[in-house]
């Protein structure tokens, strides 16, 4: 009886289940690669708005504090977004027929407010609440990534769970004075992990990592 | 299971009986799957499709997240902080009587009502139907448009139709025009409609509320020779005697009655503890507080009131027929006798005026007035004989000489007694006009319609049970451009720009600057410069928008003086006309002879909450039914009749009823409804509730149940002899939850009397064992911060079902519709339980409510394969829906059955208006989801940020989850266990508490205070 199978046959089977473990593994690392991807998360994909507006100009170039807009950010989960007539505050003097500000002006005129396209967009499963992370010294920067250098806004971090339990689990290694948290040029210094320390201890923060601080 | 000294306690009539098929159905949990468990063929093909659909359902998790907006302001309203809700002060009024309530706003969406404490009425609870107003004001089938015959109109147009009209009338005086309206507690209102007839003094105002009080009116207009409200203070009542009274179900004051009565009920003040006798039909939520209830027919009632006043000595009255043998009216008198000045007599609603007047005669002899029960002017403008004024109405359409009728708001047309024949009456008047919230059936017979606008979308002002006034605001413009009567009645006026802000202020301005007449006598005594009062009123104003109240405005008791004479001459005469009506006599014991009760519907009163799905789905209080209402017996009476109710299944929990379909006969009117056997309901009585069996109102309104109004008469409103009851043999399915989560036996409630209780407080535990804190194979968790936990008094609990509907409004709880009770799917997170003790024809009742026990030993956690249910490091049991892959194994192993799951898509994710009424705290689940109680999580995380950030601890009282801000008995208590002087941790260190199935080792955090009963020993148990 002639032989079924050709006698390469032995070598690719050999080949295929030692390889099959690589396979497997491959396609797992691949799947974790996908979907920690910009295209996945969105991270540095800057985000089109109806009007151009520059974090780099105004908080970069005119040094405004984080919280001459984003008025609700001590106070509340969510920060705020300006409303027209925080615009409208300077842009009545300043650059005040500039033909990309029309959709403010209109607005402001027609009180119909500008849509923005949200840029950190949490999943509607996860409560995130911005007051006590600002409270408790964790810097916007930490998250929101270099503002003052974003001509458009886009997501600095990935804002999947395991980068926010990455904090949670070590807050030492990200916090910083309460006097520094609104400020875009503060850098990590060289004794984080002694001041980290010191103002977890001090701040009485507290590393929840129980499903309910954040899914409620 | 060994069940020791304890008292055996049932749910169901079929377990009382202990009939083996019944019990063998305990026994098969999912009985529809059961074939396809045990048959090995169809068991491949089970598995087959359960893999392909884990396989789907993987795939569709693969989304993006779609791009989402951000929609600022453009002007930022003052005081707003995004994301932080804001709280306004308004009162929902029903049947004319207001209670205050705080509303929460989310960026001017009202998504959440809570009582107002500075509120008398209310003391910071609500009833069912303020929690369930959200989804009203939401409701997708309310009316959107002002139309004529259909068609949509501007309110320009209808401007000029009235306006035209009413100058027809003009020279008539108004003699053509009628205003029908409900019973009305706005003193804006009221003068409107005074205003309107001062212009035409010939058009007449007239009142049909289907919830007045007319008894109540006549009975004390009988006893006193005057119009007054009785206004009752349980926290001084030693001894409480209802006939046929649900003073803590129903009602004005009802909130506030239940919380003082509640008060006296705490075991560990044993001295104050209070009595309460029910003398009642239909079994009702007072009567399952009481602690000796005796069931009886409505019309027995009256003779046994008779007998009780002739007992306490009222002047006049001799004793009548014999009251039947189970009632023991020498104890209940003896009992009030003894408390003097420390007792109550109250007459429910249904009662007859007599019954009334003999009530008020009794307080009066026993020295009550002014103690437990005072008088005040009546609350409601102008009270009249309501049902008279709609009789006046028919006869005059039916004759031609109404030109113009306008109806604000009410639903006659539904809720008329069926001999007046209103109906065909209204299609006689050439001009009629409906202002409704949906286009309800008295609406379909209107030319023009009106939506009405709901009372968060209004402003208006209201009155409280005790004369207090609250002004009504809006906390959103209205969604459908909807109207409110002061509107309509301003148009009417002539003064069509008018707002209604303006209209209620400027009524309010008046009262506050002219001295010492109607309101004014409130609000100020000495006359100040105009300028003054200007600035005064601009800052009293705001001052009452801020509290919700208006200060001392509740009205002074006045003195009222019995008029024994006029009560025994109106009992002579009633002897004389129908003896045995008053005597008592027993009817014919023959089908003939049947008697019949209305009442309205405990969750969607008289039908104007037909269609709410919150209050459709809520398991009625005793009957536990829900979307139907149904012909109810006591067992004997449908064993008499050859029917019964035949616990079937159709999945799931066992949540199918199939009972048999009777007709109702009566004076050539017949009615066929579903018969429903209700342990301790009077033999040869059939209670139907009204509110179902509507033609339009929406879709869940229309088509649910049967119209019990079909029966009732203008002569015999609340209850009638000579029904017929005839078995039809057809079948209905009843979606009836007491069948789902049957304890089979085991001891869920415990309960003991006052005086066991004060031998050994710890008796309640006899016979049931508990395992030592020690047996566990894993260490303790250290919980170094908070340790929530809750302890629920069932003495205190009233069964109202508040907590229920406050659970599904803060936590998003989707509606899942009959059919889906029927297989045992309903999603609440909170439910009340109840249990019964003793024979079937006067049971105890209990009721338990039932939230998660977030166990310490969780066995929900342990079967997890993906950890989506896990432990907090404060002691909760957390549910991660993003997580649940949908095994269900959790909700198998969960001994209190508490879980629950999302079988299909319950939420409706497209209606855009109920987007609207969301939490925005709460994640919304979708199909295939496990959830459950959290213990409000969102509260405690909001609680806990607030304080973190103020540097302190969340202090005890600062959390209360909704189920506990909104009970009116107190019996719900929330808190930090690790704290020995929180309220929780003391409750659970009282002798009374307990855990159930305690024996499983779960170790919940949720624990229960036993009941205790102050059973009177003459009487005995």
């Amino acid at each position: 009886m002639a032989q079924i199978f050709h006698r390469s046959t032995n070598t690719i089977s050999r080949v295929s289940i030692f390889g099959a473990l690589f396979i497997v593994a491959g396609l797992l690392w691949l799947t974790a690669q996908f979907q920690r991807s910009a295209w996945n998360t969105g991270v540095r994909v800057a985000r089109e708005q109806p009007i151009q507006f520059s974090h780099e100009r105004h908080v970069g170039g005119n040094g405004i504090d984080c919280r001459y807009c984003h008025t609700a950010v001590e106070d509340s989960s969510f920060a705020g977004t300006p409303p027209t007539k925080t615009c409208m505050n300077c842009h009545t003097e300043v650059f005040a027929d500039s033909p990309f500000l029309k959709p403010v002006r209109d607005s402001f005129e027609s009180d119909r407010p500008i849509a923005w396209t949200r840029v950190h967009d949490l999943p509607d499963f996860v409560h995130f609440d911005h007051s006590i992370h600002v409270n408790k010294g964790v810097g916007c920067t930490t998250c929101h990534g270099p503002v003052d250098r974003m001509p458009l806004m886009w997501q600095a971090e990935s804002l999947q769970m395991e980068w926010c339990l990455d904090c949670h689990r070590r807050p030492e290694e990200y916090v910083r004075p309460r006097a520094e948290v609104f400020s875009v040029a503060y850098e990590r210094p060289a004794n984080q992990a002694e001041l980290g320390r010191r103002l977890v201890a001090e701040y009485h923060i507290q590393k929840l990592t129980s499903c309910s601080t954040c899914h409620q | 299971m060994n069940p020791g000294a304890r008292t055996p306690f049932w749910r169901t009539l079929d377990e009382l009986a202990n009939d083996p098929a019944f019990c063998q159905r305990l026994y098969d949990e999912f009985p529809s799957q059961v074939e396809a468990i045990t048959d090995p063929v169809e068991r491949r093909t089970f598995l087959k499709l359960m893999g392909a659909s884990i396989a789907l359902a993987g795939l569709t998790a693969c989304t993006r997240q779609p791009a989402e907006p951000i929609v600022p302001y453009v002007r930022q309203p003052e005081d707003l902080i995004p994301g932080k809700p804001l709280y306004f002060a308004t009162a929902m009024t029903v049947g004319g009587i207001a209670n205050g309530v705080l509303v929460e706003s989310h960026e001017g969406r009202p998504t959440k009502i809570e009582g107002n404490p500075e509120h008398p009425g209310s003391l910071g609870a609500t009833n069912i139907y303020a929690q369930a107003a959200i989804l009203d004001l939401y409701d997708p089938d309310r009316a959107r448009a002002l139309t004529h015959l259909g068609e949509i109109r501007p309110w320009a147009d209808f401007l000029t139709v009235i306006r035209g009209a009413l100058m027809a009338q003009e020279p008539l005086q108004g003699s053509g025009l009628r205003i029908l309206t409900e019973s009305i507690g706005s003193p804006t209102l009221a003068a409107q409609i005074r205003e309107l007839q001062a212009r035409l003094p010939r058009a007449t105002w007239h009142q049909w509320d289907s919830l007045g009080r007319d008894n109540a009116r006549a009975g004390a207009r009988l006893a006193f020779g005057d119009d007054v409200d009785a206004i009752y203070h349980f926290d001084q009542a030693d001894v409480i005697v209802s006939l046929d009274a649900d003073f803590l179900g129903s009602g004005p004051g009802g909130l506030r009655y239940a919380r003082e009565f509640s008060a006296r009920r705490r075991p560990d003040d044993a001295a104050r503890m209070n009595r309460l006798y029910a003398i009642e039909s239909m079994p009702s939520l007072t009567g399952a507080r009481a602690d000796h209830r005796f069931a009886v027919r409505p019309s027995e009632i009256g003779n046994l009131a008779r007998s009780l006043a002739s007992l306490v000595g009222v002047r006049g009255i001799a004793a009548g027929a014999q009251p039947p043998s189970s009632v023991n009216v020498n104890a209940l008198a003896k009992d009030l006798g003894a408390a003097r000045g420390r007792s109550l007599v109250i007459a429910g609603d249904s009662q007859p005026p007599l019954v009334h007047a003999l009530a008020h005669a009794m307080n009066d002899v026993l020295g009550n007035g002014g103690k437990t029960v005072s008088y005040i002017d009546p609350v409601v403008a102008a009270p009249t004989d309501q049902l008279q004024s709609l009789r006046d109405l028919t006869t005059a359409m039916t004759a031609g000489q109404v030109d113009i009728l306008v109806i604000v708001g009410g639903n006659p047309v539904y809720t008329a007694p069926s001999d007046l024949q209103f109906a065909e009456a209204l299609d006689r008047v050439p001009l009629r006009i409906h202002l409704g919230s949906h286009g309800d059936e008295t609406g379909e017979r209107c030319l023009w319609r009106i939506p009405e606008a709901h009372f968060l979308e209004s402003w208006s002002d209201a009155r409280g049970y005790d004369g207090t006034v609250s002004i009504v605001q809006p906390l959103i413009e209205p969604l459908y451009a909807g109207r409110s009567a002061h509107e309509l009645l301003a148009a009417m006026n002539g003064a069509p720009e008018k707002t209604p802000h303006d209209v209620v202020r400027d009524y309010w301005r008046t009262a506050f600057t002219a001295v010492g007449s109607g309101f004014s006598r409130f609000l100020r005594t000495a006359s100040e410069p105009a300028a003054a009062i200007e600035a005064n009123f601009e800052a009293a104003w705001r001052r009452w928008l801020h509290d919700g109240v208006v200060p001392d405005t509740a009205d002074a008791p006045r003195t009222v003086s019995l008029k024994t004479d006029a009560i025994a001459a109106a009992l002579a005469e009633e002897i004389r006309l129908a003896p045995s009506a008053v005597e008592g006599l027993r009817p014919d014991p023959t089908n003939a002879g049947i008697e019949i009760s209305f009442r309205h519907d405990p969750s969607i009163l008289d039908g104007r909450f037909a269609n709410n799905g919150w209050l459709q789905e809520l398991p009625k209080p005793i009957t536990r039914l829900t979307w139907d209402n149904a012909v109810i017996v006591s067992p004997r009476t449908a064993d008499r009749l050859g029917a019964g109710a035949n616990p079937a299944y159709r999945g799931g929990e066992h949540g199918q009823i199939i009972v048999d379909v009777v007709e109702l006969r009566s004076q050539g009117r017949t009615l066929r409804g579903p018969i429903f056997p209700v342990a301790g309901h009077p033999d040869d009585c059939a209670t139907v509730h009204l509110g179902y069996g509507r033609r339009a109102g929406g879709h869940l309104a229309a088509g649910a149940g049967f119209d019990a109004n079909t029966l009732r008469t203008s002569s015999a409103p609340w209850f009638a002899r000579g029904v017929e009851v005839v078995n039809t043999g057809e079948r209905y399915s009843l979606a009836c939850t007491q069948y789902h989560h049957l304890m089979n036996g085991r001891g869920l409630v415990r309960a003991t009397t006052r005086d066991e209780f004060i031998r050994d407080p710890r008796s309640v535990h006899e016979g049931y064992e508990a395992p030592p804190r020690t047996l566990t194979l894993v260490p303790e968790y250290p919980y170094e911060g908070y340790k929530w936990g809750m302890a629920i008094d069932v003495n205190a609990c009233i069964g109202c079902n508040a907590c229920v509907v406050g659970c599904q409004a803060e936590n998003n709880i989707a509606v899942v519709g009959k059919d889906q009770v029927l297989r045992g799917r309903e999603m609440h997170w909170l439910r009340v339980d109840t249990y019964h003790s003793g024979p079937a024809d006067s049971p105890e009742t209990y009721f338990q409510p039932v939230p998660c026990m977030q166990c310490e030993n969780a066995p929900c956690e342990v079967v997890c394969p993906v950890a989506a249910t896990s432990h907090s490091h404060e002691g909760l049991n957390d549910m991660v829906y993003n997580r649940c892959v949908g095994t269900r194994y959790c909700s198998n192993n969960c001994p209190y059955k508490v879980r629950r799951f999302n079988y299909l898509l319950y939420q409706d994710w497209n209606t855009p208006s109920l987007k609207l009424g969301r939490n925005p705290d709460v994640t919304v689940r979708s199909r295939g989801v496990m959830e459950k109680c959290t213990y409000c999580v969102q509260r405690i995380n909001e609680a806990k940020i607030t304080a973190e950030k103020e540097n302190r601890r969340v202090a005890d009282g600062e959390i209360k989850t909704a189920c506990q801000a909104v009970c009116p008995a107190d019996a719900i208590v929330f808190g930090d266990l690790n704290d020995p002087a929180s309220r929780v941790a003391k409750l659970q260190s009282e002798a009374r508490n307990y855990s159930i199935l305690a024996e499983l080792n779960t170790r919940p955090r949720t624990t229960y205070l036993a009941a205790v009963r102050n059973v009177n020993p003459e009487i005995g148990e």
